[in-house]
């Protein structure tokens, strides 16, 4: 039976299905391939943010914290800022050391063969350092209230859909506003035209490298918060991505973000009818109708 | 000791011939007809258990079990893939390259639920035990079953290699070279891309079934953590430093990386403090991966990379 409990799970997974949806639609359409390694990105941000908890409190000895019904307080910010820097940063790094060299020879496969060898490489990392048992960064338990007949949600939840509304809110504005986001969206449509302005493309890309790995991070950090933090977090996340993005229609920011919820709704609502074990296979179905009936994508796209 | 050598180097052998399998079967979709299939391991995996559950013996709690020859295990293995490739190629052969990658790579992941949770068919988690290992019965040392194995996998990779080679020197396979290199041109001439696509990504994806059943057959096992996406990457590693276009570089490259891997491993066994040991695994998949990314970025034709082909009749300028 479908309740509207189920529908709040699917709006607070679409969310974060979101997060890293917009990140990929973005290095997607302007860095010009499907990076397989976006998932690795999500759960990079979760361990950075698991490694400075450990650090603050092993230096100063901050805890998480916890502010009001929320289960963490003010250090959780800093530790979400300094993580999506780190994100970021490792973004930057794959696009300039592996990315950028082989766009410059190769053919748009060879880039997507070269990310999933990141991912695994990546994901092999992290197993590597941090061992691949879940870990988490607080065990404070965040109480889920009833906000509705019937809906029960934990603060930490609420937290999470409004600093991810903000977030996006923060995207429009910049690829609206500024100079920097209409040469992103200008990249996306026609890369050629856009070095004949003098604007440097590579630098272009690094900025949506920084800005995707930033919002991958904080899906990862909610993720964590949420759930747990796991080798395979982001990596289970990626056909539930590549389905928002291509539903949305490739380069799309709003229609990723659309695609995310539908994505999200369809996960939770199907748990019920199909079973938890075969979640993970309503995203590619999704994905394959998309293809078959909408190849460009819902929200148009191009080709 | 001789003997230990021996006796590793055709276990060795075995496996890496059963990834040069695998390997040529991504070769016919990649190499040759630029399909971008991201799901081998869920190819593999479906060859593994069909002649899994057509040849082990009964077993109430599962379905199949009727123990039938091993032979026909591996001829409905390729079938059985065959398939389950026809009807995904059916749906996604006409998609663009990226999209192809996005779809076969959720195939995988799909196959490897099922895997995990058709409990009544697979075993679920725990798999299949007693895959029947074939002349069980005519020689009776393990050492020595491994040699007859390693002489029938020798020859059957033979005869793919042969058929292969065959078929893309024919006019079919300059076909589907002519819609790797450009559609638009060979849609011109007459020929339907989709058509040719989905019988070159079918016969490709028979291989990797095949490569799947000699892999079961060998340990005596399956159970899905044996096909995860860290095989399709083995795959497709050994297919990129190999060459790709070339069926020779696909088995050389299944031998050079098999050989990496197997040297890493031993090499981080021997390295490794002791309580970093059972992470060794994870830290070997990073060395290949760095290893691909490598290649890809100092020798994209691979070792052996594709043959120059000239038609016979053009004329030298």
């Amino acid at each position: 039976m479908i309740g509207l409990q189920d529908v709040a799970n699917g709006v607070m997974l679409g969310a974060t299905i979101g997060l890293g949806a917009v990140g990929l639609t973005l290095t997607y359409s302007i860095l010009g391939f499907a990076n397989f390694a976006h998932g690795e990105l999500i759960t990079g941000g979760a361990y950075a943010a698991l490694t400075l908890f450990w650090l603050l409190a092993a230096t100063v000895g901050w805890g998480v914290g916890h502010f009001g019904a929320l289960s963490f307080g003010a250090p959780f910010l800093v530790v979400l800022a300094a993580a999506m820097l780190l994100t970021a940063a490792l973004a930057i790094g794959l696009e300039q050391a592996l990315f950028r060299p082989l766009r410059r020879r190769g053919t748009q496969i060879v880039l997507v063969i070269a990310s999933f060898g990141a991912s695994l490489a990546l994901r092999s990392l992290i197993t590597f350092v941090w061992g691949p048992e879940p870990q988490y960064y607080t065990r404070e338990i965040s109480i889920a209230r009833e906000v509705l007949p019937g809906v029960r949600v934990t603060a930490d939840q609420l937290f999470v859909l409004a600093l991810t509304t903000g977030l996006m809110l923060a995207l429009h504005l910049l690829l609206t506003r500024t100079t920097l986001g209409r040469a992103m969206r200008a990249a996306s449509e026609n890369p050629a035209l856009l070095a004949l302005t003098g604007i440097d493309p590579a630098a272009v890309a690094r900025w949506t490298c920084l800005i995707g790995g930033g919002l991958a991070a904080v899906a990862g950090v909610f993720l964590g918060l949420t759930v747990q933090v796991r080798p395979l977090l982001g990596f289970e996340l990626l056909l539930p991505l590549f389905a928002a993005v291509i539903l949305g229609g490739v380069g799309s920011v709003y229609g990723a973000l659309a695609g995310s919820l539908v994505i999200g709704l369809a996960e939770a609502l199907s748990v019920p009818l199909v079973g938890a074990e075969y979640r993970a296979a309503v995203a590619f179905v999704v994905l394959l109708a998309v293809l078959v009936i909408r190849p460009a994508g819902i929200a148009g796209g191009r080709e | 000791m001789i003997g230990d050598v021996f006796a590793y180097l055709v276990f060795f052998l075995v496996i890496a011939l059963t990834y040069a399998l695998a390997c040529l079967g991504l070769n016919l979709q990649w190499g040759f007809t630029g399909l971008f299939n991201v799901g081998v391991a869920g190819f593999v995996a479906v060859g593994a258990y069909t002649s899994a559950i057509l040849t082990a013996p009964a077993n109430p709690e599962r379905l199949g079990g009727v123990a039938w020859p091993i032979a026909a295990g591996w001829v409905g293995a390729a079938l059985a893939t065959g398939a389950v490739a026809l009807g995904v190629g059916l749906v996604t052969m006409r998609f663009r390259h990226d999209y192809l990658a996005i779809s076969t790579f959720g195939i995988a992941v799909t196959i490897q639920l099922l895997a995990t949770n058709l409990v009544g068919l697979t075993g679920g988690p725990f798999g299949i035990h007693g895959v029947p290992r074939p002349f069980a019965d005519v020689v009776a040392s393990p050492l020595g079953r491994n040699v007859v194995y390693l002489v029938v996998v020798v020859v059957l990779v033979g005869a793919v290699y042969a058929g292969l080679e065959r078929l893309v020197r024919s006019p079919w396979g300059r076909v589907l070279r002519g819609l790797r290199e450009d559609e638009a041109a060979a849609a011109a001439l007459g020929k339907s891309p989709a058509t040719f696509r989905l019988q070159a990504f079918t016969i490709g994806a028979m291989v990797m079934g095949l490569a799947g059943a000699v892999y079961a057959h060998f340990v005596g096992f399956v159970a899905p953590e044996d096909f995860l996406p860290i095989l399709t990457f083995q795959v497709w590693t050994m297919l990129v430093v190999g060459g790709a276009g070339n069926n020779r570089g696909a088995v050389v490259g299944a031998l050079v990386v098999w050989a990496l891997w197997s040297a890493s491993g031993g090499a981080l066994a021997a390295i490794l403090p002791h309580a970093l040991q059972a992470r060794g695994a994870a830290l070997q998949t990073v060395l290949i991966g760095a290893g691909l990314a490598a290649v890809l970025l100092v020798r994209p034709r691979g070792l052996c990379g594709e043959e120059t082909v000239v038609s016979p009749h053009a004329v030298a300028e």
